[in-house]
């Protein structure tokens, strides 16, 4: 189709709302926010109708002497440990719900509610399963796994509040991997988990052997997604512990939401600096997953 | 060899050895125990919800609180009155209706051009639209929080619509959907004189309803639970605020009374999850997931 000046028009009519849009909220804050991380632009100078200064490096060079920012960076950093655990977890439980046996659409629709649920909601609920008083410690104390008058809040303690908070971004995540990989495990060819049966290959060796390998392309766009994610992590931390106790869950993006937003001293300037920090270490492990991943295809033909 | 050989997997499973039987009773236990771990959280609301307080009992009374004696429907009642609950209801009846028909709006007329015509900077949009799906975004609430200010739009419903509310996966979705549509169609209704506008309105758009019902749930569901930017903008209007940030509020008011809390957080889940069973399979199909 040759293009017409008509047709041409038309099209940029149609488009401009949407360019218009992401143009101001998308493309515009990546430019002006990048531009505010070497700027001073602090409660002070916007209080006064003064717009940002140029400071160079200066916010880079007052985060890294800043021991609650490398705090955060490396509790973000250390919240990938979910990753693993809930890829083989989703795509685990996407082996198990793939069969077509009875009541097995129930399980898959069930394990996708917490997917479609508010983070508010969950923090409201989770709060009560990881109150002193609440459903896990008493599921470990009867099973005898917590000595008696040891109850304790899991939120309120600096040495499981991390992980408690790691365990709701599980909870909600795992439905919605799951229905990934479930679309994945549909292109495994039948004739293969067969042959391998015949065989004589159990269930657990036919996993690592056959749906791993098969699933490697699902694996790595679902690693990567997983991966931004967790690095990204502050809705959970902000509805379930603020950051506390201690700072034990204080993320990246904690402290990049709280130095522009939270108290009086904010600096947008700085957060920005942060948030590029931020964005640079996620480029860099976005590179390693694809370099990872391209790496085991090598070896493996 | 395979012919002679495949029939047998399924020759054994209608056997039904013991230990098959034994393999499938692990199976289905081990689906228990994870479907506890995900909806446990939701059946103990409810049942707390729904529990008649006064006859005062306590939520961490295991496992009696689980099994409510005496149903009741007063705390909903109760918070209803007592929280305005009805003004956040409506909070978020606003921002989603806009949410919903603006994004389905914005989307299918930024798809039709892509899908339909080739013109001048057309491979560029097509970037920058993907572009969209792997920029950092770790500064962006920074800088829209100042140009809503700058327009005037910080605190309101509007200013938590705009910037989320044109997005690549609703360009993709709806653009896949007017490639479906028949050539043949449309050159029959360019015959009859049909313009372009006819063409969007009478055969596009009745054609791909099954798209447009997909991203209207989709959004639905997203902007109902969304947490972080409406509370962002709205941090200093509070009778603004969506049912999403007023839960939290909701349990600071009512520490001491956990039935409340739950009673208005069911009435936030309850119509998520309403479209979510009406709407399952659209879910399951992973379509979410296939263009994030």
């Amino acid at each position: 189709m040759r293009a017409s000046w008509r047709e041409t028009l038309l099209s940029y009519t149609f488009l401009a709302p949407a360019l218009v849009l992401l143009g101001l909220f998308t493309f515009y804050p990546l430019i002006y926010g990048s531009y505010l991380g070497f700027t001073q632009y602090d409660g002070a100078r916007f209080a006064h109708g003064l717009g940002p200064k140029w400071v160079g490096l200066g916010n880079f060079r007052t985060l890294l002497a800043d021991p609650l920012f490398l705090t955060s960076l490396w509790n973000s950093v250390k919240y990938l440990l979910v990753v693993p655990a809930l890829q083989f977890a989703s795509l685990a439980v996407a082996v198990l719900v793939s069969r077509e046996l009875p009541a097995m659409p129930f399980f898959r629709a069930a394990y996708y509610v917490p997917v479609v649920t508010s983070i508010s909601l969950a923090a409201v609920m989770w709060e009560w399963v990881y109150n002193r008083s609440g459903t896990l410690n008493w599921t470990l104390k009867a099973l005898h796994l917590l000595p008696q008058g040891a109850a304790f809040g899991w939120l309120n303690n600096e040495h499981t509040a991390f992980w408690a908070v790691m365990l709701v971004t599980f909870w909600r995540g795992f439905g919605y991997y799951m229905v990934l990989y479930l679309a994945g495990l549909q292109g495994i060819p039948e004739e293969l988990n067969e042959a391998a049966i015949l065989d004589g290959a159990g269930s657990w060796q036919r996993f690592w052997r056959i749906t791993v390998p098969m699933m490697r392309p699902t694996i790595l766009l679902c690693s990567l997604l997983s991966t931004i994610a967790a690095l990204r992590v502050l809705e959970e931390v902000l509805v379930l512990t603020n950051g506390g106790p201690l700072n034990s869950t204080y993320t990246a993006l904690m402290y990049v939401y709280s130095k522009a937003f939270q108290g009086f001293d904010f600096d947008y300037g700085l957060a920005s600096a942060a948030g590029l920090v931020v964005a640079l270490v996620a480029l860099l492990l976005s590179l390693a997953n694809f370099r990872l991943f391209r790496d085991a295809d090598g070896s493996q033909g | 060899m395979s012919a002679v050989t495949r029939p047998l997997p399924r020759a054994q499973v209608r056997t039904a050895s013991p230990r098959k039987t034994l393999r499938l009773v692990l199976r289905y236990s081990l689906l228990v125990v994870i479907l506890l771990f995900a909806v446990f959280p939701f059946l103990w609301t409810l049942a707390i919800a729904v529990t008649d307080k006064s006859a005062g009992v306590n939520i961490y009374d295991f496992p009696a609180s689980l099994f409510p004696r005496h149903v009741t429907f007063q705390n909903f009642v109760q918070v209803y009155q007592t929280f305005e609950l009805g003004k956040y209801i409506w909070n978020s009846v606003s921002i989603t209706a806009m949410m919903v028909v603006g994004t389905l709006l914005i989307s299918a007329l930024a798809a039709y051009p892509l899908a339909r015509f080739r013109f001048p900077g057309r491979q560029l949009i097509f970037g920058v639209i993907v572009a969209t799906l792997v920029l950092p975004g770790e500064t962006t609430f920074i800088v829209n929080t100042l140009t809503l200010k700058g327009l005037g739009l910080l605190g309101t419903h509007l200013g938590v619509v705009l910037p989320t509310v044109a997005g690549a996966f609703g360009i993709f979705l709806m653009r896949q959907a007017f490639l479906a549509v028949p050539a043949s169609l449309l050159e029959a209704a360019r015959l009859d004189g049909a313009g372009e506008f006819t063409i969007l309105t009478r055969i596009m758009l009745p054609l791909s309803r099954p798209s447009q019902a997909a991203l209207g749930i989709f959004t639905l569901v997203t902007s109902w639970n969304a947490y972080f930017w409406p509370m962002l903008v709205l941090s200093a209007t509070p009778d603004k605020m969506p049912l999403s940030v007023a839960v939290l509020k909701l349990k600071g008011q009512f520490n001491y009374d956990p039935f409340n809390i739950a009673a208005g957080a069911l009435v936030m889940m309850v119509p998520v999850l309403l479209v979510f069973l009406l709407a399952q399979k659209l879910f399951m199909r992973g379509l979410d997931g296939a263009v994030k």
